[in-house]
C-alpha cells in the first residue's frame, strides 16, 4: 500500500497574531511553527499504523520554502518513510491542491490523507481540491478508518453524530480528530529521520482567482461585568434585557 | 445569476440551508442580479418552501442518487445546473456537506473560493467580490476578493440572522446527469433531540472543572433548561468524559452561538480560540484570575457546583413566567 499525506505548517497555538503593517500578510516575526495538528496527530498517525499492519511506504508531502523542512524531518521522525517538499510558498488553497494533484500524479497512492483544515486560514479547501483534479472519491472530516481489503471503512463527522461509509480506493480523505492518537517521535525515530530522503520537487504555476484584500484584528472585548454568585435571577435579567440572548 | 446549493442531509432542509438561501438572496440584490435555488435528492419537505426565505427560483433534481453525499456525483450534478440556468456565483453552507463540495465544485468551474464566509464587504464595479471571513481560528478577520468570473462561496453558521421575506413557490423538478456514486453509506448515528452543535445558538459548556463525567447531570439539567446544546473542553473530550463531537475550540469544532456558557473551564488561549466568534460569553469559574474572564460579558466567580444548579433554577422561574 501507499499512502501520501500532506502536511502543513501553522503558527503555534499559542502564537500572538499580528500582521503586517499594509495588513495584507501575516506577520511571522519571531512565530514558532507547527506541523499542522490535524496533519499530524490524525492523518500522518494513521497512515503510519495502517503501513505498520499492511506493509507499504508513507510519503509525506509539504508545500513550502527550504526553511520547513524541519517540519518534513519532524514527520519522517515520527514515521513516514519519505518526505516530499514543493517548492514554493503556499500562497492559497488553490495553489497548494494544485501541486499536490500533479505530484500524486506521478506515483499510484492508494490514499490521500489530508488534516481536516489548518488552524490558520481554516478554509477546509484543499481536500476536495485535489480529489477533483485525480478525479477520485473525497471523505471529509473522517474520524475512524479501517480497510476491510480493497475497501476503506470511514466514519465521516457530521452535523450531531457520524455516517459510516463504504469507498474502494483510491480516494482522499481529510482527518479530523478520532482518527489515531497524537504519537511523540521517540530519539531512534529522530534518527533516523535524519537519513531518510527528502526530495525537493519544483511548483507548476497556478492563475490565483483569490486575492487578500486586509487582515483585521477583532476589537477588544468591553470587560466583564461581575455577577454575584448568589444571585441568578440578576444574572437572567441581564441576559433577557441588556445582552438580549434570552 | 447566483445559485444557492441549499442542502438536504438525510433528506432535511434545515437551517442551515435557509440561512444559505437568505444569504444568497441578498448577495444577488447586491449583484443585481436574479437567484435561485437548488435542491439535490428527495426530501422530506417541499423544497418549494425556501421560497419564505426570498428566492423565487426553487430547482429540484428530484432523483434518489442523490440521497447520499458522493461528491463526484454531487459536483456534475451543481456544476450541470449552474451551466443550464447561467449562474456564475454559487453559494453553499460551511458544514460537513459544503466542506466535501466546496473545493471540488470550484476546481471543476474553474472558480474563485472563499469557504467559511461571514458577510460581503463590497462588490467592485469590475464584478470583484469582497468577503470576509474569520480566520486563525477567531482571533482574526479577513477580507478576500474573488476576481475570477465564477465564484463559489460557503457561508459559516450562525453567520447571518434568517428572514422570511417571501412565499412558498412551486419548485421546477430538473433531470441531470451524474456518475453512478462511488460511496456507499452504511449507517448514521446522531445524537437524537439536540441541536448539532455549529447550528446552536445557546451552548452550555463544561471543562475539567467538574472533576468527574458522573457530575454533568447539573450540564444537561441547565442545558435543558435553556434547549441549549452541549460542548466541552479538549480535556474533557480526550479523558473520554464527553464524545469527541462535544470538543470545540482551535482543535475542535469552532462555533458562534448567541450565548456561550462556559463552566469550569479555564479558557486556554487554543480554547478561546474556537468560541471567542460567541455573540454573548458567560464564565462560571471559582478562581477570578481563570483567564476566560478577560474574554467573558458575563461573568459568576463561584463554585460550580452551587452556581450551576442556582442558574438552572432562574431559568426555569423566568422560562415559566414568560
Ligand atoms: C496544540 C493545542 C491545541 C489545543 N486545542 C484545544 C481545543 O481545541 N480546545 C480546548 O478546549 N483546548 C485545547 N487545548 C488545550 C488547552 O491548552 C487547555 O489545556 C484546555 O482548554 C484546558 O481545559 P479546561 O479549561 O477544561 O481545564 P483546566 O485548564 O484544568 O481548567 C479547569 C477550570 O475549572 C475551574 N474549576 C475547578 N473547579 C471548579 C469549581 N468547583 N467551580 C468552578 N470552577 C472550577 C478552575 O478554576 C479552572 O479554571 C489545546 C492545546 C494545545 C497545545
Amino acid at each position: 500500500m501507499k499512502f501520501l499525506v500532506c502536511i502543513s505548517q501553522t503558527p503555534d497555538t499559542t502564537a500572538r497574531v499580528a500582521f503586517t503593517p499594509d495588513g495584507k500578510a501575516y506577520d511571522s516575526n519571531g512565530v514558532t511553527f507547527i506541523m499542522n495538528p490535524y496533519d499530524e496527530w490524525y492523518a500522518l498517525v494513521r497512515a503510519c499504523e495502517l503501513r505498520e499492519a499492511l506493509g507499504g511506504t508513507v510519503v509525506a508531502l509539504h508545500v513550502g520554502p527550504a526553511a520547513n523542512e524541519t517540519t518534513l524531518r519532524k514527520a519522517l521522525a515520527i514515521g513516514a518513510d519519505e518526505a516530499v517538499r514543493i517548492d514554493a510558498e503556499a500562497t492559497s488553497s488553490a495553489f497548494t491542491a494544485r501541486q499536490i494533484a500533479e505530484y500524486a500524479r506521478t506515483e499510484a497512492f492508494d490514499i490521500l490523507f489530508l488534516g481536516k483544515e489548518t488552524i490558520d486560514y481554516n478554509g477546509a479547501e484543499v481536500g476536495a481540491m485535489v480529489a477533483e483534479h485525480l478525479d477520485l472519491p473525497y471523505i471529509a472530516l473522517a474520524s475512524k478508518l479501517d480497510l476491510e481489503g480493497n475497501t476503506a471503512v470511514v466514519e465521516r463527522d457530521i452535523e450531531g453524530g457520524v455516517e459510516v461509509v463504504e469507498v474502494n480506493l483510491p480516494f482522499v480523505v481529510s482527518a479530523a480528530k478520532g482518527m489515531a492518537e497524537q504519537r511523540i517521535p521517540n530519539m531512534r525515530g529522530i534518527m533516523m529521520a535524519r537519513t531518510k530522503p527528502l526530495k525537493v520537487v519544483p511548483a507548476v504555476p497556478v492563475e490565483e482567482h483569490v486575492r487578500v484584500v486586509k487582515f483585521t484584528l477583532p476589537p477588544p472585548k468591553a470587560g466583564v461585568k461581575l455577577v454575584n454568585p448568589e444571585d441568578m435571577d440578576e444574572l437572567v435579567r441581564l441576559l433577557h434585557e441588556e445582552a438580549k440572548v434570552l | 445569476m447566483v445559485l444557492v446549493y441549499a442542502e438536504s442531509p438525510r433528506g432535511q432542509l434545515k437551517k442551515a440551508a435557509f440561512e444559505a438561501v437568505t444569504f444568497g438572496k441578498k448577495l444577488a440584490e447586491q449583484l443585481g442580479q436574479p437567484c435561485a435555488a437548488v435542491v439535490l435528492g428527495t426530501t422530506q419537505s417541499d423544497p418549494g418552501e425556501l421560497g419564505r426565505y426570498g428566492v423565487s427560483r426553487v430547482l429540484h433534481v428530484a432523483d434518489e442518487r442523490f440521497d447520499i453525499l458522493d461528491s463526484q456525483a454531487a459536483t456534475q450534478a451543481l456544476a450541470e445546473v449552474a451551466r443550464q440556468v447561467g449562474a456564475t456565483t454559487i453559494v453553499m453552507s460551511h458544514t460537513s456537506t459544503g466542506k466535501t463540495l466546496a473545493g471540488r465544485l470550484a476546481v471543476r468551474l474553474n472558480a474563485g473560493l472563499v469557504s467559511g464566509v461571514s458577510g460581503v464587504a463590497s462588490v467592485e464595479s469590475d464584478g470583484t467580490l469582497v468577503v470576509r471571513k474569520s480566520v486563525f481560528s477567531g482571533k482574526a478577520m479577513a477580507e478576500y476578493a474573488i476576481v475570477s468570473p465564477v465564484k463559489v462561496l460557503s457561508l459559516m453558521g450562525n453567520a447571518i440572522r434568517l428572514e422570511v421575506s417571501g412565499q412558498p413557490v412551486s419548485a421546477e423538478v430538473l433531470t441531470v446527469s451524474a456518475p453512478a456514486p462511488r460511496i456507499r453509506v452504511r449507517a448514521v448515528r446522531t445524537v437524537e433531540g439536540r441541536v448539532p452543535l455549529p447550528e446552536a445558538e445557546i451552548v452550555v459548556s463544561a471543562g475539567r472543572g467538574m472533576k468527574d463525567p458522573s457530575n454533568w447531570g447539573i450540564v444537561e439539567e441547565l442545558a435543558e433548561a435553556l434547549g441549549a446544546t452541549t460542548a466541552c473542553s479538549r480535556p474533557v473530550a480526550d479523558s473520554h468524559w464527553r464524545p469527541h463531537h462535544e470538543h470545540v475550540g482551535q482543535t475542535g469544532i469552532a462555533i458562534r452561538p448567541n450565548l456561550y456558557i462556559a463552566i469550569g473551564i479555564s479558557g486556554a488561549i487554543q480554547h478561546l480560540a474556537g468560541v471567542n466568534n460567541s455573540k454573548v460569553i458567560v464564565v462560571i469559574n471559582k478562581d477570578p484570575e481563570a483567564p476566560f474572564f478577560k474574554a467573558a460579558d458575563y461573568g459568576v466567580v463561584g463554585d460550580l457546583f452551587e452556581v450551576v444548579p442556582r442558574l438552572t433554577e432562574a431559568i426555569r422561574k423566568f422560562k415559566a413566567a414568560q
